[in-house]
């Protein structure tokens, strides 16, 4: 049969759903810090206040009657994002990369006009792309450039990288590339390819998509096994300062590098996703008990040391 | 393990003590069967009497069973146009009596009562303490029977031996002339051994037992004697000695007093007609402790109308608890949480297959039409209530449609909760859209599957009979939910999500 033994799963340390919420999630994430990740513009907000490289806000919209005056609010911005408020797993995120004659230029280079903007925004207020189906706001950001470094890395959509956060340790990283098949989307479920990354250089380990092993990006071509992130350490850095500002003991940093900004924070997860122990081929477990045991009999860590901790405990052997 | 981890458990079994516990109370003390269809056999006794009234007033006075071993009386009735009928108690016998003013001519008398055959067989016990009462043979019978005591004695130890002794004797009048001269008497069997033993300072009695076999009519009562042992009522059969109450003997007549007294009446007559029946257990229980201290757990006590929701709403946790562990422990990913219990309670009404057929095809119409309606570009509210009319509208359509066809059954479609419908509708189009048609497929087939499971628990006629019967079983599910709730270990889907991790497994 073409399963895992729990056995086998147990001995790669990996972890499961069910102890993620229970042991980790639950247990590490107060229940009163969730809407402050729920909801992005406050996750924004927050992270600005704590001088947190994160893409700058353009407008927010609250109200029905602020849609039709998207079009003047924004007629200064050449590309922009717009992503509902409350919005989960990627959903509502619209990217205009540029304009042309009159009409927007979506990141798949379909071109569409003011109305369907202005239709996406009055159904991301009316709750369509969030949780429950609660009102929703909506806000639109200045739009990533990003790295060459990246190039050839992603069909449509942004690379992104996601860095599991423990108590405020680094544990876990990887490369999402939106590809084809997952409709530039960046989550591995719908077909996004992950890339999993050493936590001590930012170099890639092994790349899945599909929880199958792969060597090129199924869209570019493009080799993965020998991508390497570049500014490695401030992106560890960015990610372990959001745990003192959020009081999230378990959470996924969403990052991306701009061009000319450097590391930008996208945004953060209370529940981040395992998947990124199939991208990694390890399990998240050990290394979170490590953390435990650290935590346990220490005083608290600088995010400077606990990043320099990480660095060399979790390196990847050669 | 932590304080926590021990409070839990400590929950748990509370739970599951307090739930069990109850259940089982009421099981032994109001005789609720765990099963469904258990039935217990009942016996339908009817005593008829037959006498001719002479003219004037008529009191007839029968003696009727009280402290049953092996039975007990479940209901009783008498039949008999123009008497009185009352049922009396003297010095703790109970007697039925009917009265008339007049009554000329023969004249027959009605009594039935239903008796519940129960395990216990224990004797009844001695009340107060019985004295030998004399009673005075005259010769020669009277040297016969203290001569044969006198036998009897020699070769008994005991109150019981003596009586097998004496019936031995009796039971052979070839070998003893005592005996045969003693048989000659006009005195019954166990009339005569009751006089012996009496006189031997054995106080014994002389009961009455109704020997029951099915369909039969016209049965006279079987004698037997009573001996008391150690404070209990030994019963003896007076011809062939043998000791205990044997199977199927109904004990009609106890403590001596006489079985039928006819006052303005004669050429008086008692026969027993008997048939077996069998009454479901759940009936009986009903009926004898309908308003008993436990009783107030049940939900019989409540009017049918609450009942039938209530049978319905218990239905519930148990659905819950499937949808818990569908989604915890096996990892079926389902569209809104509770979605497929009330499902699952919808196809309860209207049936597995047909639910299933009505409701794919309601919501694959709605997603047709939901797929125009974002065109219209309407907020989200009005879209969600437009569809709501659009369901009903369906399903009234659908209704009309089975109807027509001649399938009444199309009419249990409204059952279907509307509201719910339509949010499945808009979830699965929004769904489609953004994730695909797979996606839609995975959940709405995931959705089906655990309410179709957890419709076919819910119709098990065993959950049906426990879950309204025993509703302190609640507390069991919910202990079991808990112990899912705190489950972290894989689910069964994740060990297929990770299995190409098995190559990294050295």
């Amino acid at each position: 049969m073409n399963w895992i033994s729990p056995r086998a799963l147990s001995r790669l340390g990996v972890l499961g759903i069910n102890a993620r919420n229970r042991d980790f999630v639950a247990r590490y994430n107060p229940r009163r810090a969730f809407p402050l990740v729920d909801d992005k513009l406050k996750t924004k907000r927050i992270l600005q206040a704590e001088g947190l490289a994160t893409p700058g806000l353009l407008h927010v919209v609250r109200h029905q009657f602020e849609v039709r005056g998207i079009e003047s609010r924004l007629a200064a911005q050449e590309g922009f994002c717009i992503k509902p408020a409350k919005g989960s797993g990627g959903k509502g995120i619209l990217v205009i990369e540029r304009r042309e004659g009159g009409q927007f230029v979506k990141a798949s280079g379909a071109r569409v006009g003011i109305e369907h903007l202005q239709r996406h925004v009055s159904n991301a207020l009316a709750g369509l792309y969030s949780l429950g189906g609660q009102p929703d706001a909506v806000i639109i950001e200045e739009l990533i450039e990003f790295d060459p470094a990246f190039t050839g890395l992603s069909h449509e959509g942004v690379p992104d990288i996601r860095i599991v956060v423990f108590q405020g340790y680094p544990v876990m990283a990887m490369l999402r590339l939106a590809t084809h098949a997952s409709d530039g989307k960046a989550n591995l479920h719908q077909g996004a390819v992950g890339v999993g990354l050493d936590l001590a250089t930012g170099a890639a380990i092994r790349a899945v998509q599909y929880a199958r092993p792969i060597r090129e990006h199924p869209d570019t071509g493009q080799v993965l096994d020998r991508i390497q992130i570049p500014d490695w350490h401030s992106m560890l850095l960015l990610a372990a300062r959001c745990y003192e500002p959020t009081g999230l003991g378990y959470l996924g940093a969403d990052l991306v590098l701009d061009r000319s900004k450097g590391a930008q924070l996208l945004e953060l997860n209370a529940r981040p996703g395992l998947a990124i122990q199939v991208a990694s081929g390890r399990g998240l477990r050990p290394r979170l008990h490590a953390i435990e045991a650290r935590v346990a009999d220490r005083i608290r860590e600088s995010p400077e040391a606990r990043v320099a901790h990480v660095v060399d405990a979790f390196a990847v052997e050669i | 393990m932590t304080g926590a981890r021990v409070a839990f458990w400590l929950l748990v079994s509370g739970l599951l003590a307090i739930g069990g516990g109850i259940a089982w109370l009421r099981h032994v003390q109001m005789e609720i069967p765990f099963l469904p269809g258990v039935a217990q056999t009942v016996w339908l006794v009817e005593a008829r009497v037959d006498f001719v009234a002479t003219g004037g007033p008529v009191r007839i006075s029968l003696d009727l069973p009280e402290d049953l071993p092996g039975f007990r009386l479940f209901t009783e009735q008498a039949a008999s146009p123009g008497y009185g009928f009352a049922i009396v108690d003297v010095t703790g016998d109970r007697r039925g009596e009917w009265t008339r003013r007049e009554a000329s001519g023969p004249q027959t008398l009605y009594y039935t009562a239903q008796f519940i055959v129960q395990g216990d067989r224990q004797p009844a016990s001695v009340v107060g303490d019985p004295q030998p009462r004399a009673y005075f043979f005259e010769e020669p019978a009277a040297t016969a029977a203290s001569q044969l005591i006198g036998a009897a004695m020699a070769r008994s130890s005991t109150p019981e031996s003596l009586t097998r002794e004496l019936i031995r004797l009796l039971a052979n009048p070839d070998m003893d002339q005592n005996a045969a001269l003693l048989r000659a008497t006009d005195l019954g069997r166990a009339e005569l051994l009751v006089h012996l033993l009496n006189l031997a300072g054995v106080a014994a009695r002389v009961a009455q037992g109704l020997e029951l076999e099915d369909a039969r009519r016209r049965r006279p009562l079987t004698p037997l004697v009573e001996i008391p042992v150690a404070g209990q009522w030994q019963i003896f059969d007076p011809v062939t000695g043998r000791q205990g109450l044997p199977e199927n003997m109904l004990l009609w007549q106890r403590g001596g007093a006489s079985l039928l007294d006819v006052e303005g009446g004669g050429r008086s007559q008692v026969s027993f007609s008997m048939l077996r029946q069998s009454v479901p257990a759940l009936q009986l229980s009903q009926a004898q402790f309908g308003d008993g201290v436990l009783a107030a757990f049940g939900i019989s006590a409540l009017p049918i109308e609450e009942q039938g929701l209530f049978k319905l709403l218990f239905l519930l946790p148990i659905g819950a608890l499937v949808v818990a562990f569908m989604r915890i422990v096996v990892g079926v990913s389902t569209s809104g949480t509770f979605m497929p219990v009330l499902i699952a309670l919808a196809f309860v009404q209207t049936s597995l297959v047909l639910g299933l057929v009505s409701f794919i095809s309601v919501v694959a119409f709605g997603l047709l039409l939901r797929s125009y309606l974002s065109y219209l570009n309407l907020l989200l509210v009005a879209r969600i209530a437009t569809l709501v009319v659009i369901v009903i509208l369906l399903i009234s359509l659908l209704s009309i449609l089975g109807y027509r066809l001649g399938y009444s059954t199309g009419l249990t479609i409204t059952f279907f909760p509307m509201v719910i419908i339509a949010w499945t509708i808009e979830r699965m189009s929004i769904l489609w859209e953004e994730e695909g048609p797979g996606e839609v497929l995975v959940q709405g087939g995931g959705s089906l599957l655990v309410a179709a499971l957890a419709y076919l628990v819910m119709e098990l006629r065993i959950v049906q009979h426990l879950s309204f019967n025993f509703p302190e079983l609640n507390l069991v599910l919910l202990a079991g939910i808990l112990v899912i709730g705190s489950y972290s270990g894989y689910r069964l889907t994740e060990l297929r999500r990770f299995r190409d991790m098995r190559e990294l497994d050295r």
